[in-house]
């Protein structure tokens, strides 16, 4: 328990330090989202009968959690790689589950922020979504599923670059595919399958089914449940590969 | 009585690269015993299989009689670690770094406050509690670096090249810290390419090459097998150096050598001469 504390105590001290500029950066990517297709492309388009913005928040707050969530990785690259801080972990008397859910709660941490930074920003834009517990618990498991994959990838890659692959051909692309901008139920079935095996889509899915107080998508529910325990195993197992 | 720490036939492989080929020895309790060896001799892959971070190809190790391959948690409660690179959290405080040491090896919160203040009063930092690493001389992150490896009063201290790099007035202090933790009763493995500081600092040496330890002894028999004064003798060929048993001997052939023009040095036999002597080469 102790362990587990360290390790994400110390994650929370880095975000502390940082949290000005941390917050700032949160704000910019979804600003981008919000501004390019939420008020220039899409002021006078509609997604069934919601203005495209009220379409668009639910989807960019899945997108970012996901992204902060997963992001946890460059900081335990940094630990690695750099600071080489990883031995401490790896030389102190903790589990690997100590290890693996300090920092995967570190993104998961993250990912809150950068909800209340979006919900913040929309929260001028005057927008009528309800944000109740269901929405926020879909925000967690979402982040919880992408952390424990970045924390799975951060034990398996061997160096910093190898990451920046990761990144670009799995997150990037989910971004833009998994429900953020447009909904996947509009597309022909051959590209809607594919796209439901997205973890991502089952979470803008869910995040945006609460948010326009709509009944909750208990089989999207179900399927990030069962990712976020299987993300958790994944990153389990990876930990003693970190070791030479 | 059990040795603090045993190692049996270590043997380390990277590939087709052999790290150690097969090194053993035993420290005793509260004893200082240094690791000295070149660059690549296998110092740091020792300490690193010692606390867990490497995993052997072959061999076994003990602490207090204890396997510690088969009981990886009970070794790393006992060992205390100072890596080769230093690897403190730069953007945290001095005091936050010895606070997330302390968690994880489990001490509670007014345990962390009492060691961490007697700590950085001993090690001259308590002024600086509160600074950001970033912003600590190099100096001073060296001896973060050590105290932040006492912080769980380990009973063995391992420590990996500990001044390198520094000025020397800075080694000095640091010999001066090392001393004290092993009068406190730490059992230290220490890894050095500096001849001086592991004559200065050990109770016993082993030299290390290319993965073999080949001389393992206190410096003063390490240096009595080579005798007691050494001569020095620069000529074409170069430097060399003869060895006696007694100053007198010495004395004589440096006599002998000078009235035949050589130019000759006597001085007392040091822990190089029994390095060279016995890896046939220099640090
Ligand atoms: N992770 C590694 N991968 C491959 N070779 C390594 C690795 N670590 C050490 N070595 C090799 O093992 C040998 C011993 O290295 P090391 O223990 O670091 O020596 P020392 O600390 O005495 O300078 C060197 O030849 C080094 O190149
Ligand atoms: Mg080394």
């Amino acid at each position: 328990m102790r362990g587990f504390l360290a390790v994400y105590l110390r994650e929370l001290l880095i975000i502390w330090h940082r949290l000005p500029r941390m917050l700032l950066s949160f704000s910019v990517s979804p600003t981008l989202y919000l501004v390019a297709f939420g008020f220039g492309l899409g002021k006078n388009l509609t997604v069934g009968d919601r203005p495209y913005l009220e379409f668009l928040v639910p989807g960019v707050v899945a997108a970012s959690s996901m992204m902060q969530g997963f992001g946890i990785n460059v900081e335990i690259n940094v630990a690695r790689f750099y600071l080489r801080i990883f031995e401490e972990f790896q030389a102190a008397p903790i589990s690997n589950w100590a290890y693996v859910l300090g920092e995967i709660f570190g993104g998961v941490t993250r990912a809150f922020l950068s909800t209340l930074v979006i919900l913040a920003i929309t929260a001028l834009a005057g927008i009528n979504l309800h944000f109740g517990p269901v929405f926020f618990l879909g925000v967690f498991l979402n982040a919880f599923v992408f952390a424990s994959l970045g924390v799975t990838s951060a034990m398996l890659i061997r160096s910093h670059a190898d990451q920046a692959l990761v990144t670009n051909f799995i997150i990037t692309p989910m971004v833009f595919l998994g429900g953020t901008f447009f909904p996947v139920e509009d597309l022909p079935a051959w590209a809607r399958w594919p796209l439901k095996l997205l973890p991502l889509t089952h979470a803008s899915h869910l995040i945006r089914s609460v948010a326009y107080g709509q009944a909750v998508p208990v089989f999207s529910l179900l399927v990030l449940m069962v990712l976020a325990l299987a993300g958790l195993c994944l990153a389990y197992l990876s930990v003693d590969r970190a070791r030479d | 009585m059990t040795a603090a720490v045993r190692v049996e036939g270590l043997v380390k492989h990277y590939g087709k690269i052999s790290a150690l080929s097969g090194i053993s020895f035993e420290i005793a309790e509260g004893e200082l015993f240094a690791l000295l060896g070149p660059n690549g001799a296998g110092k740091t892959t020792t300490i690193r299989i010692l606390t867990g971070l490497t995993r052997p190809t072959a061999g076994r190790a003990f602490f207090f009689g204890r396997d510690i391959f088969s009981s990886p948690l009970y070794a790393r409660r006992l060992a205390g670690l100072v890596p080769q690179a230093t690897n403190l959290d730069l953007e945290l405080t001095v005091w936050e770094n010895l606070l997330i040491h302390g968690l994880l090896f489990g001490m509670s919160r007014g345990r962390i406050r009492e060691r961490a203040e007697e700590l950085l009063r001993f090690a001259g930092l308590w002024e600086r509690r509160g600074d950001r690493v970033r912003a600590l001389s190099g100096g001073m992150r060296r001896r973060l670096l050590i105290i932040r490896a006492l912080m769980h009063e380990p009973r063995i201290l391992f420590l990996d090249e500990p001044t390198v790099g520094l000025d020397p007035h800075i080694r000095r202090r640091l010999w001066g810290l090392i001393k004290q933790i092993q009068a406190r009763g730490t059992t230290i493995l220490l890894t050095t390419h500096y001849i001086e500081e592991a004559e200065f600092l050990a109770d016993r040496v082993a030299f290390l090459e290319q993965g073999r330890i080949v001389a393992l002894d206190t410096p003063q028999n390490l240096m009595a097998a080579l005798g007691e004064v050494a001569v020095d003798l620069v000529d074409d060929e170069g430097l060399s150096t003869r060895y006696f048993r007694t100053r007198e001997e010495a004395e004589r052939e440096a006599v002998k050598l000078s009235r035949a023009g050589k130019s000759v040095t006597i001085r007392r036999v040091n822990l190089e001469d029994a390095f060279l002597h016995f890896t046939g080469r220099r640090v």
